[in-house]
């Protein structure tokens, strides 16, 4: 389990901007070198479970016991229209959200 | 301002024409003007709160039948959709949201003839434990200013103790209605997972998200219950519900509540434990049945929380891009840059921190190590939960092991802040239900106490609640 002690023990100020820029984040100067100690520390606490034994169980990713909810495939009205669900986009052109070009 | 009468008086006093359901929302946004200081409300709805209100004594003066809730007022915390003002979650970068549709939540309640007269503050996007990650402002505890009410739903817990409301509704994913009910005497009430449509409610970790109410008592907490519960199509994660949650009569005795050694042992406030000791012994003399039960895996219930929890809450908000909603930087020269400004401006620090941890063991290298470790830790903690059930109805023990802490005795150390969600967590990775009631003050600041069941049976819980309530 020496792995994480390792993965840990890097938590440097290039790991957070790694980290940041898989994120989509920015950070000021001051955020890299806090989350870089907090980060380590968080991380430090949660490293507990490496130790449990977890032989034979399965990981839980929601605790309902549904499985496959479907609902008919059909246009429902719900009294909204395109143009009220538009209102909060910064940019309209045509009915369509405009973006910053992409190259 | 005086109490409220209870739900069921108001909704019938309105129904009756006694009283108007005007009046009534008058009364509230008095209260709220008054106990202004305390910063628990975001935005007053006061428009169109008066233009239902006055539609509704209309209706009702013409003989129409209305609901259950009819003219009762409320505060919804403020990352529910809702129309009459923006829906900001305390974030910058949803600053100016006017939401286009409300959460099924809100709309259920509308349908009883309730009416949300205002929205509360929170830690922005409900990550937090005082109301201190609020973009916009710190809430102060009732009893006492220079501390915190808890979070996230801090301003949803201080507007009922304040009497601005006879109920508020808020979220909880890891102890956020019941941690800020513990902190200011309120009821606060943590459905089973999936009993109440999330649909129009900003998501933070959706595998642990529910919603629910925050009020005076355990029967008015029961009726709004009523109000909101049950399958939604819009939310696909909803289960079913019981016929009704409003009954509540049951006798104490027989019962079988088992007290949680876990967090009857280390790390909880001496004067915290005896509030809730005294608390057992009344329900012992009630004629319940209590045992000591040990849930071996619970003191690492929160470390599994804090990978699950940050992992879901960088995906949820990865829909944060500046593109479709919310704050966008508008010199960005493309795409990318647009992405990366956008949520580096709008986001707080928080948010940023939470995003970073679960980019972090959702990564690839990482994911085993971390993510599918806790969600297999997970699988332990419920298999002893429902070992737990097997043998008693009911787990007992405090819902924090401190009262309210002082503004700032937290912010510069996240660590030590996340702790007081320890012993609220496990309900909500688990599923089951739980509800904090109040028991007694330590220094003038009040004690919470937390009861579980097992998963679906919201009923029974509520119904040892009320009984429970009773007694002290």
């Amino acid at each position: 389990m020496s792995y994480n002690y390792h993965i840990m023990a890097k938590f440097t100020r290039e790991d957070v901007l790694k980290l940041a820029k898989l994120a989509k984040l920015e950070l000021s100067d001051d955020e890299v070198g806090s989350f870089a100690v907090e980060l380590k520390e968080i991380l430090g606490y949660v490293e507990q479970l490496q130790d449990v034994d977890i032989e034979g169980l399965e990981p839980t990713s929601q605790v309902t016991g549904l499985t496959n909810i479907t609902r008919a495939d059909e246009v429902v009205d719900y009294g909204v229209t395109p143009q009220e669900l538009l209102k909060n986009v910064p940019a309209v052109k045509d009915g369509q959200i405009k973006v910053k070009r992409v190259l | 301002m005086a109490a409220w009468p209870a739900i069921t008086d108001i909704a019938e006093g309105v129904k009756t024409g006694r009283l108007k359901a005007v009046e009534q929302v008058k009364q509230s946004l008095k209260a709220i003007d008054d106990a202004a200081e305390y910063k628990a409300i975001i935005a007053k709805t006061e428009k169109r709160a008066l233009e239902r209100a006055e539609e509704l004594d209309k209706r009702i003066s013409n003989g129409e039948t209305v609901g259950r809730l009819a003219g009762v007022p409320f505060i919804a915390k403020d990352n529910f959709l809702a129309y009459g003002a923006d829906t900001t979650a305390a974030s910058n970068i949803l600053k100016g949201f006017d939401a286009p549709y409300q959460a099924t939540a809100i709309e259920r309640l509308e349908d009883e003839g309730a009416i949300c007269v205002a929205k509360a503050n929170l830690d922005a996007f409900a990550h937090g434990s005082s109301t201190e990650n609020s973009d916009f402002f710190t809430t102060l505890n009732p009893h006492d200013k220079t501390r915190v009410p808890g979070g996230s739903s801090g301003g949803s817990a201080t507007s009922v103790v304040l009497d601005m409301v006879p109920f508020a509704i808020g979220t909880d994913t890891g102890g956020s209605i019941r941690q800020p009910a513990s902190f200011t005497g309120a009821v606060g009430y943590k459905p089973t997972y999936g009993l109440v449509s999330r649909s129009g409610v900003v998501a933070m970790a959706s595998s642990t998200d529910v919603i629910g109410p925050l009020a005076k008592t355990t029967k008015d907490a029961a009726m709004v219950l009523d109000a909101m519960a049950g399958q939604d199509t819009l939310d696909s994660t909803t289960i079913e519900r019981d016929d009704s949650y409003a009954d509540l009569s049951a006798s104490l005795k027989g019962k079988k509540i088992g007290v949680i050694k876990e967090y009857m042992s280390e790390g909880l406030d001496k004067d915290v434990k005896k509030q809730i000791d005294e608390a057992i012994a009344k329900l012992k003399e009630a004629g319940v049945e209590i045992s000591e039960v040990s849930l071996p895996s619970l003191p690492l219930a929160l470390a599994v929380y804090y990978i699950i929890m940050p992992a879901e809450v960088s995906s949820n908000l990865s829909r944060y891009d500046g593109q479709r909603f919310g704050y966008t930087y508008e010199k960005a020269k493309d795409l990318d840059e647009s992405y990366s400004k956008s949520r580096s401006k709008g986001f707080g620090r928080e948010a940023k921190r939470r995003i970073m941890i679960g980019t972090y063991v959702l990564s690839s290298g990482y994911y085993d190590a971390y993510y599918k470790k806790a969600q297999t830790v997970r699988t332990k903690l419920i298999n002893e939960f429902n070992e737990a059930f097997s043998n008693v109805d009911f787990l007992l023990g405090p819902t924090t092991p401190t009262t309210a802490f002082k503004i700032g005795e937290n912010t510069d150390d996240p660590l030590k802040m996340y702790l007081s969600d320890i012993m609220t967590v496990a309900a909500n990775l688990t599923g089951v239900p739980a509800i904090s009631i109040p028991a007694g003050e330590v220094d003038g600041l009040p004690v919470g106490l937390q009861l579980m069941a097992a998963q679906s049976r919201d009923k029974q819980l509520l119904q040892l609640a009320k009984a429970a309530e009773a007694l002290w």
